[in-house]
């Protein structure tokens, strides 16, 4: 645990620029029929650079977080959530779909208007809910065109040429399929440079993560969830992997200069899995201890691409391009697209929970940490499972680790009161008080915050 | 020194006096509404035991899921740290505290100087706790106080599904609609109990010896069969639903 000394911070020059580029995407999706535009629709994790083959006038909504998004809105959300339980649909289903599917039911669009109906659906399929998701939207908007690749083929250890072709022959038929239901021509071109584009987003993520190993760290969980995002929203942008690259400079800069994201940093912790959007105060709330949870295998590594560095840590990966590869045709792009993402630290833990517990001890050895914040999200089987078993990895590892339970997308299945109490008791187990963080911690850490 | 613990329970109030680390004096209340004035009135009979006044009290410490609103105190600590301090003053090998309140489970693994190494709490379910005792008291229409022996005389053990208090009452009445015997149902209460704060012990990876406080240690019945699903012996002190209290007592000697 570090000493009581108190830290320079300041806002993010540039975040009022991701905060642009968040909202112009929801927009343009909107809107884009108005200029004659396609709208297509589908998780954080589906191939999105392939339908830029199809032009520039190309947006997608990204499922997950615009369902976040709703949960972080909770009138809305519970809304959403209520009629989609009053449409027949079981509550104990994934929050994140439920909230979609609300929205599509209420026919309301978070950023205002009826739901923007997406001309085709384009998803993969590695969570139990992925496919299932849109299997309901297509009975909810019936006559939309539904294109779902499998990608539960092994975990990155063992990827071999089959399982590549497995992967590369479905991304072929959904180009021919894209083609016939939108009846535009497939531009080659275009997927090259969206996959250049991704591998450049994504691996610059984890350069930004791997910053934050930097004591005191430059960001804290809450303002990184506000900046990942924009990979879920579009990797495959050089709109995205431009501002990565702006947001790594600013970073650098902040760790040279030892800004942190909390001007009493005394406790580095890491979380998991999604946090209960609608109370993301929550992290605010650990900087009354002088506690900055400094990422997560989530927040790491949902987009974010990594690989082992010859020193034996955790760094970017590298891209195709700065290995001298020159992607050429389609099929070579979408070996490398492929190839690229199943590497995910993020796809891992659904083949074994061993596999994300070294992925969690490497973080919190790396990335120095004083304890571990385990959400025992209730929202999403697919990133919960297997959580417990991380916990005993964790403590066998010697890291402490305090577990709360909630839910990312439904309000009414988290209780903040108690999740405190919880706080409370686990910060005082690693010797953390509230009137040892520091002068006025409450004042001073709410003001000086990395984000406004 | 003198140092007073309170303990600002969810359904009773526990204060503890101290004189040198010895308890001199000790109250307990029920809380009731108001629960700053419930402490104060558990103070004064405290004090009164002690035969003392708050004046040479020189510092006090509360815990409790209400110990931001103790009266007169310095220090607030978890009820996970006031119980974990409380039991290694008096069981010093003790590596594993259970404590199962009126609203609240938990299970502690200690060190061998009392420092918590993790903790577990029940969830968003009472069936964990002593109100869900109370609930099946009423249902079973047993005074509280004699479901425990009554559960002891019981040799068929039956099994109860409920996932949670509501549910477990429907059960218990359907139990009694088949004329089951109620010291029958009464073990199936305690069982039931102890299924679920053994899954607590089992998380923070229980190990002896295993200490149980709170209010529902008072229940043989419970303690029997608590016993029986972790397979080994629990102790319980004297007063076990002072402990919280007491340990407070204890941090508020250590400052």
């Amino acid at each position: 645990m570090a000493t009581k000394q108190i830290y320079e911070t300041k806002p993010l020059a540039c975040w009022n620029r991701a905060k642009e580029i968040r909202k112009n995407y929801y927009l343009d999706y909107a809107k884009a029929h108005e200029s004659g535009g396609i709208r297509w629709a589908g998780g954080a994790w589906t191939f999105s650079a392939i339908p830029c083959g199809l032009g520039d006038d190309v947006y997608s909504i990204s499922s997950e977080p615009y369902a976040a998004s709703i949960a972080a809105n909770r009138e809305f959300s519970t809304r959403c959530l209520e009629a989609t339980e009053r449409a027949g649909y079981a509550r104990d289903l994934c929050s994140y779909m439920r909230n979609y599917w609300g929205s599509l039911i209420l026919d309301e669009y978070l950023w205002g208007g009826p739901f923007p109906r997406p001309d085709f659906i384009w998803q993969d399929h590695i969570c139990c809910s992925h496919a299932k998701w849109y299997q309901v939207v297509c009975d909810l908007e019936p006559g939309i065109p539904n294109f779902c690749i499998d990608v539960a083929v092994g975990p990155a250890g063992e990827i071999n040429d089959n399982k590549l072709d497995y992967l590369v022959g479905q991304m072929q038929d959904g180009i021919e399929w894209m083609e016939e239901v939108t009846g535009r021509t497939y531009e080659d071109e275009k997927l090259i440079e969206a996959v250049d584009n991704e591998c450049r987003a994504t691996s610059l993520w984890a350069e930004i993560c791997c910053l934050n190993k930097a004591v005191p760290a430059p960001l804290e969980e809450k303002t990184m969830y506000s900046l990942y995002v924009l990979g879920t929203l579009m990797k495959h942008s050089k709109v995205v992997a431009d501002f990565y690259a702006e947001l790594r400079d600013e970073v650098r800069e902040r760790v040279e200069n030892q800004i942190a994201a909390i001007p009493n940093e005394r406790c580095r912790l890491m979380s998991d899995t999604q946090p209960p959007w609608g109370f993301l105060n929550l992290f605010r709330y650990l900087a009354d201890y002088g506690a900055v949870s400094v990422g997560s295998l989530y927040t790491f590594g949902l987009i974010g691409m990594w690989e082992v560095k010859p020193d034996d840590t955790w760094g970017p990966r590298t891209t195709p391009r700065e290995r001298g590869i020159e992607i050429k045709d389609r099929n070579q792009a979408l070996r490398v697209l492929a190839e690229w993402n199943l590497n995910k630290p993020q796809w891992q833990h659904f083949y074994s929970p061993h596999l994300k517990t070294d992925l969690m001890l490497r973080i919190a050895k790396e990335w120095s940490l004083d304890g571990v914040m385990l959400h025992y999200n209730r929202g999403c089987e697919g990133l919960s499972v297997g959580i417990a078993e991380n916990r005993l990895g964790l403590i066998e590892g010697g890291f402490p680790v305090m577990t709360f339970e909630g839910n990312m997308g439904d309000e009414r299945e988290f209780d903040l009161a108690r999740t405190h109490v919880r706080v409370d008791t686990f910060m005082e187990t690693l010797g953390l008080k509230k009137d040892d963080a520091g002068s006025e911690p409450s004042e001073q850490t709410h003001r000086a915050r990395v984000c406004t | 020194m003198i140092t007073a613990g309170i303990d600002m329970g969810s359904k009773t109030i526990k204060v503890v006096v101290l004189r040198n680390g010895r308890i001199i004096g000790k109250a307990m209340i029920l809380a009731g509404f108001e629960s700053q004035q419930a402490a104060e009135q558990a103070f004064a009979t405290a004090l009164e035991e002690a035969g003392i006044t708050g004046e040479e009290v020189e510092r006090t410490a509360a815990t409790g899921a209400g110990r931001k609103y103790a009266p007169r105190t310095q220090q607030a600590i978890s009820e996970v740290a006031g119980d974990a301090r409380g039991v290694h003053k008096l069981y010093p090998n003790a590596r594993t505290v259970i404590d199962v309140g009126a609203e609240e489970g938990r299970a502690i693994r200690c060190n061998e100087k009392g420092k918590v190494l993790d903790f577990a709490l029940n969830e968003k379910c009472a069936a964990g706790a002593g109100a869900f005792t109370e609930a099946m008291s009423r249902a079973l229409e047993v005074k509280i106080e004699d479901l425990g022996p009554m559960s002891l005389t019981s040799e068929n053990a039956i099994p109860m599904n409920a996932q949670c208090a509501v549910f477990a009452e429907s059960e218990v009445v359907s139990l009694l609609h088949q004329k089951t015997p109620k010291e029958d149902i009464a073990r199936a209460v305690h069982d039931a109990i102890a299924s679920r704060i053994v899954s607590l012990a089992r998380k923070v990876g229980f190990e002896p010896e295993v200490v149980l406080i709170g209010g529902v240690a008072q229940n043989k019945g419970f303690v029997d069969s608590l016993q029986r699903a972790l397979e080994c012996q629990v102790m319980v002190p004297e007063d076990p639903e002072y402990i919280g209290a007491f340990g407070a007592a204890l941090a508020a000697t250590e400052g």
